[in-house]
């Protein structure tokens, strides 16, 4: 292969040739790091939630005025909720998981100085919660209909008689013990409730938070101010229910604000909305890059080809076949590519540093570079084969002209 | 002369039409992603406030706990907001021209009209002094009087849309407003303000919209409102009335001062010191003086409203423009390079080097305009992609004047400097050795 040539070539043109690398080498940059940085996030949003979100609806019911009668209202609307076809569940709830609002506090095994502590995002749920959430208590028991305590006390953080947490708090809390089960549950004013029962997994509120998997439910109906019931359907039911719910309740009872009748789904989706954001933005990037890149190397080959037509039409002359002036064009892009990746390499390195550096992004993992490489590889063959076989039908006739 | 050459260029990119359109779309596309990003950014970190934001403070004490900083990775801040104890007793202070101690809460609106449903609003309680203090703009009526303030009356700012929605839109001032079972008198009703940044309080989302409606901060004491928004709190205290809350060392209040000079602000700073030294005394307040003062631009820096996964993609975007550059750059080389034997021509006729340079740069300018446009065309449909990826926070993404104008002149910034070295190489060309080969 006739190597010499084509550096000298380069060499002859060789800005041309550095920019064109140093063009593959930005590109690989950015596409790398934009590629690990909008995967990371899609893998962040992708996270298994525990809970059975497609199938879940929410609504909130606020009361207001002096007729107002919390409890029966509550009552009426579950037993309304859950007479309607297509409905496997109902809870009543302060706050909605994955919503972005809830409650936090500090929890801890016992008020030995040295126990192990945790911050816990809590819920009040009834009875039907493990159904209407759709997640496996895989530990004692769920929380029964008697126990359910109706509080009319806005402030309540104390402690009921029971409760249930997530395997990961029970993990946390009690490493030693073979099960949570009848553990008792301390806040930080000394106050607990009995461990009834262990969720195998399940998110909290706040899907950016460290804790989000250490979940506690207590037997507790919310406050006026923030009832909202979760509502589990059957597979298929959901978006019919959606439609029900707000009318049923509304209709049933004008005291109270019925609102925010919202899928899980749509829910979860807000919470993850900048991160969704972010890897989009990213994607389109990528593309928007790589197309630009192509295009500029295809413009740079085409005109490559024209500025040297004579040339191509004398080596033809002097019996070049046509594959030899393919592969000659193939192995310039070649190593005028390869070149680039191999700066790319670095200077990827250096854009994934900087960034970890400056904003805690976490360090690229090797299989994207690679990726990188070899699609880049790719790109750069498929933008000069087409310029190349132009070159190859450069008829030998015309390395006679204008002599 | 300008013209001539404008003229020349454009008949030189109008011969190689495909070459010339790879130029324009790398330069359009780098811009567009760039300015796209850099909109977005811009418009949540900007100045909210320009004409006050060196003179509006938001005022901080340490009254954490003695065991462990408020933040942990930056001991150095105090605690985001006040306790409702300290907070009252700043508000005694007048050395401040204006204060506003605030807090945020959820009120049922009731209209008077039964076919329209109730809603809920949310509500700012904060006395008057906020209004002129934030330079908010009033459609009808204005701040209530101070005697509100002093008695805790029933007194209420509606936004212009919750006006629209219990009122019709009509002058409302003086008339009664229902919100749960109380009746608020109507002081005024604001006209359109969409800061686009919530600055007054980033502890609640800093990108939501401005509240429904304003009453004064002391209804909230002397009628117990459950709040909303962010509490904090570190002392293990026993909280079961709402008393018990006031009293506590929780914090959820907002406080925000208006210090015209440094020298009021020194004197407020002494205060503040104080202040806090007289309750070290009562046993509060077991950390070092640590009392924060920071102006709007601060605040939003400290708060990190623009976080570090933005600025991370913000970079990207910066590098990617530079990546599009480069491409331009390769592309105005080689079209230089190319045109040689014309260039050379030109000298033998007597053009200057100076001439060529000219002629070539403002070629590269003209593919920078034409880009430019386009990119503007482009950041445009980037906002609105960015608009529906975030439909919450929707506002912060218009694309202004200022920004269309730095979009163009960024883009024949970018194509000048792209075209500098190339422009330089042409001048460079000996003409002897082209006009050999004509």
């Amino acid at each position: 292969m006739e190597i010499r040539p084509i550096l000298s070539a380069m060499w002859r043109n060789r800005t041309g040739s550095v920019l064109i690398a140093l063009q593959i080498a930005l590109t690989l940059a950015i596409v790398v790091n934009s590629m690990f940085l909008a995967v990371e996030r899609s893998q962040f949003i992708g996270r298994p939630s525990g809970i059975d979100e497609k199938n879940i609806v929410t609504i909130a019911s606020n009361g207001f005025g002096a007729d107002y009668n919390h409890d029966a209202t509550l009552e009426e609307d579950l037993r309304l909720l859950r007479a309607l076809p297509g409905v496997v569940a109902a809870t009543v709830s302060g706050h909605t998981p994955l919503s972005g609002s809830g409650s936090a506090s500090g929890f801890r095994a016992s008020m030995d100085e040295d126990a192990p502590n945790q911050s816990g995002n809590y819920f009040e749920f009834d009875h039907q919660a493990d159904e209407a959430l759709g997640v496996n208590i895989i530990e004692g028991r769920g929380f029964l209909e008697t126990e359910i305590i109706s509080t009319e006390h806005p402030d309540s953080e104390r402690m009921p008689p029971q409760t249930i947490i997530t395997k990961h708090l029970a993990d946390a809390l009690y490493p030693d013990l073979p099960t949570a089960v009848g553990q008792r549950l301390f806040n930080n004013l000394g106050e607990s409730s009995e461990i009834v029962g262990v969720v195998e997994h399940m998110f909290g509120s706040w899907v950016h938070w460290e804790n989000l998997e250490n979940v506690i439910w207590f037997p507790v109906r919310p406050d006026s101010h923030r009832t909202r019931y979760i509502i589990r359907t059957q597979p298929g039911q959901r978006d019919r229910v959606l439609n029900e719910i707000e009318p049923l309740l509304a209709d049933a009872n004008r005291t109270r604000i019925v609102r925010n009748a919202r899928t899980l789904e749509e829910i979860a989706g807000r919470s993850y909305e900048q991160d969704r954001a972010m890897a989009t933005v990213l994607s389109v990037a990528i593309v928007l890059l790589l197309t630009i890149t192509g295009l500029g190397i295809v413009g740079l080959a085409s005109f490559t080809v024209r500025q040297r037509t004579k040339q191509i039409g004398t080596r033809r002359a002097i019996g070049a076949r046509k594959r030899d002036i393919v592969r000659y064009f193939l192995t310039e892009n070649w190593l005028m590519t390869t070149l680039g990746l191999i700066l790319g390499t670095v200077l990827t390195y250096v854009v994934n540093y900087q960034l970890s550096e400056m904003f805690e992004t976490a360090r690229l993992d090797v299989w994207y570079l690679l990726g990188g490489m070899a699609a880049l590889w790719l790109l750069g063959f498929l933008a000069v084969a087409g310029p190349a076989r132009r070159a190859a039908q450069v008829s030998p006739a015309i390395a006679t002209r204008n002599v | 002369m300008f013209f001539y050459h404008l003229r020349l260029a454009r008949q030189s990119l109008a011969k190689q039409p495909l070459l010339t359109a790879l130029m324009v779309a790398a330069i359009a596309v780098g811009v567009g992603v760039c300015m796209t990003v850099t909109t977005f950014l811009y418009s949540i970190s900007g100045d909210p406030i320009p004409s006050k934001s060196d003179q509006l403070y938001t005022v901080r004490l340490d009254s954490w706990s003695p065991d462990e900083p408020f933040h942990d990775d930056r001991p150095e801040q105090a605690p985001w907001q006040l306790t409702f104890r300290d907070a009252t007793a700043l508000l005694e202070s007048d050395i401040p021209l204006r204060h506003a101690a605030m807090r945020k809460a959820v009120f049922t609106a009731v209209p008077e009209n039964d076919d329209v449903a109730p809603f809920l609003t949310v509500s700012r309680m904060t006395p008057n002094d906020f209004f002129p203090m934030f330079n908010v703009p009033f459609l009808y009526g204005g701040p209530w009087d101070d005697r509100f303030d002093e008695t805790a009356g029933n007194v209420v700012v509606l936004s212009k849309e919750t006006n629209e929605k219990l009122f019709g839109g009509e002058d409302s001032v003086g008339r009664e407003a229902r919100f749960g079972d109380d009746y608020f008198r109507v002081a005024g009703v604001l006209d359109n303000w969409d800061p686009n940044v919530l600055y007054y309080d980033v502890n609640n989302g800093p990108l939501n919209p401005v509240e429904d409606v304003f009453m004064p901060f002391s209804i909230m004491g002397a009628r117990e409102i459950n709040g909303s928004g962010n509490t904090n709190c570190w002392k293990d205290e026993i909280i079961d009335t709402y008393w018990d809350l006031l009293q506590s060392e929780c914090i959820y209040i907002q406080f925000w001062a208006e210090l015209p000079d440094a020298a009021t602000r020194e004197r407020y700073q002494s205060w503040l010191d104080g202040y806090t030294d007289s309750q070290r005394e009562l046993g509060r307040m077991e950390r070092p003086n640590n009392n924060q003062l920071t102006n709007v631009t601060d605040w939003l820096r400290i708060r990190e409203v623009v976080g570090d996964q933005e600025l991370a993609v913000w970079s990207i975007a910066v590098l990617f423009l530079v990546a599009c550059l480069v491409n331009t750059i390769g592309l105005i080389l080689a079209r230089f390079v190319a045109k040689a034997p014309v260039i050379g021509l030109r000298r033998a006729l007597g053009a200057s080097r100076f001439d060529i340079f000219r002629q070539h740069l403002v070629e590269v300018g003209l593919i920078g305009f034409v880009g430019g446009l386009i990119g503007i065309g482009l950041s445009f449909l980037g906002l609105i992609g960015v608009r529906k990826l975030l439909p919450d926070t929707a506002d912060v993404t218009s694309l202004n004047l200022e920004l269309v104008a730095m979009t163009v002149l960024v883009a024949i910034a970018a194509a000048l400097i792209a075209g500098i070295y190339p422009t330089w190489r042409v001048c460079k060309l000996q003409p002897a050795i082209y006009l050999k080969t004509q």
